[in-house]
């Protein structure tokens, strides 16, 4: 009854100057009952069942986003690892490589020396051989000239008339060569 | 709660104030405390739209979260972060009742912006409602958190001695005017929005004008839609003002 009274107080107050609605006080009531009951309504949706289900999904999400960020991290450490590997490999394979040349190009010293040396020991031996052959011809050049320079010496005195010895000519024709 | 307008012969009705009416909703004209009214519907569609928003947008608990999921992430993160920046790692455990303030407000602003819709936050009754929970929830923390330091609060020990008495009266003042200021400044905000769009709304009904009432129409539409989060913003960054003094009274 009450409240009607001041609801019939309030609409007449309303029809005789259409004020804010806001300042008609018979409906605070109203208004503050179901406030309330929206916010209790509110409040329970949001911390039983949505605030805990957000929680859980970002706590969810950043976990994952944390171990995503640890396994990159790891195949970052890997790849590194990796890396280094086979640069380790490359440079072993470089040494070897390197060694390898090494032992051809001894072995190829090695080989030419030995040709090298052989080469000369033939080429020393031929030329001892054409020494020995000039030798032998200069010999028999020399004995041809003592025989043509005896013979030409008889002949010469035997032409000239005189009665020489044939011994003595030859001595004479040594001793005229040998000085 | 439209404007009705009379164009033919240029008389204007305006009833700007018409649309913040309470009127119950299935007939009779009597608002007891209990009468299902546009109240009612209004806040239970605002309800609705936050248990869709907050509850089954993130149904899925997807870790990539779709659209909507993500929306009520963010709401969520706004809010948590606000409220830890401001009163730190203690006002955490309050975080369901300042986002269920915050949730309810922004989604009623929001709601309340659908033509033809009831705007529950232009009511004072509403806002002061809620404002008043704040004012007596932080003052009942603030002293069985605090006990007499809570007087704290009102006692500037940075000031002067010879000054402190009256910048205690200052402080005591200010301290019982803030659920008027945190109330009227939301209810405020959304009943002079809403009025304004109305009264441009009922100019439309002469031709000349009627492009210019349009334009304008649609350029307080956009400012409103700014002003609905950024009053449910103000309103629930004050709220974790006022809780951080219930938490750490020192000035």
């Amino acid at each position: 009854m009450a409240t009607e009274t001041q609801e019939a107080a309030g609409q007449a107050a309303e029809a005789a100057a259409p004020g804010m609605p806001q300042l008609d006080f018979s409906t605070y009531s109203n208004q503050i009952f179901w406030l309330l009951v929206t916010l209790v309504a509110l409040y329970f949706i949001l911390s039983r069942i949505a605030l805990p289900r957000i929680a859980a999904v970002l706590a969810e999400r950043k976990g994952a986003i944390s171990n995503d960020i640890a396994a990159a991290e790891d195949l970052k450490t890997k790849a590194a690892e990796a890396e280094e590997a086979y640069n380790k490999a490359l440079a072993e394979a470089r040494a070897e490589a390197s060694r390898i040349v090494a032992e051809a190009k001894a072995e190829i010293k090695q080989d030419l020396d030995a040709a090298i040396k052989e080469a000369d020991t033939e080429i020393a031996a031929m030329s001892a051989e054409g020494e020995k052959k000039i030798a032998e011809i200069q010999a028999n050049a020399t004995e041809s000239v003592k025989e043509v320079a005896k013979d030409t010496a008889k002949e010469v005195v035997a032409a000239l008339g005189a009665d020489v010895d044939a011994r003595t000519v030859t001595a004479a024709v040594n001793t005229r060569l040998k000085g | 709660m439209a404007t009705e307008a009379n164009g033919e012969e240029g008389g204007l009705a305006l009833h700007p104030m018409a649309q913040f009416e309470v009127t119950p909703l299935f007939g009779g004209d009597t608002v007891a405390w209990y009468t299902i009214t546009n109240v009612t519907l209004w806040m239970a569609i605002a309800v609705i739209a936050v248990t869709a928003l907050l509850v089954l947008g993130t149904s899925r608990r997807a870790v990539i979260p779709s659209r909507v999921q993500s929306v009520a992430e963010l709401a969520y993160g706004f809010v948590y972060k606000m409220l830890e920046d401001i009163t730190g790692k203690e006002g955490v455990k309050y975080f369901p009742y300042v986002m269920t303030l915050f949730m309810f407000i922004v989604m009623a602003n929001f709601v309340g912006l659908i033509p033809m819709a009831f705007t529950t936050t232009s009511h004072i009754a509403v806002t002061a409602t809620m404002a008043l929970l704040v004012f007596f929830t932080v003052t009942v923390l603030g002293f069985v958190l605090n006990g007499g330091k809570f007087f704290g609060l009102f006692w500037v020990k940075e000031a002067p001695l010879a000054l402190r008495p009256f910048l205690a009266i200052i402080e005591v003042m200010s301290y019982f005017v803030r659920p008027l200021s945190h109330s009227i400044r939301l209810g405020g905000n959304m009943m002079a929005g809403h009025a304004v769009i109305k009264v441009f709304a009922g100019f439309a009904a002469i031709a000349a004008i009627a492009p210019l009432s349009v334009l304008a129409i649609g350029a307080m539409y956009a400012l409103e839609i700014l002003v609905a989060f950024v009053q449910a913003y103000v309103f629930t960054i004050l709220t974790c003002v006022y809780l951080k003094d219930a938490l750490h009274p020192s000035h």
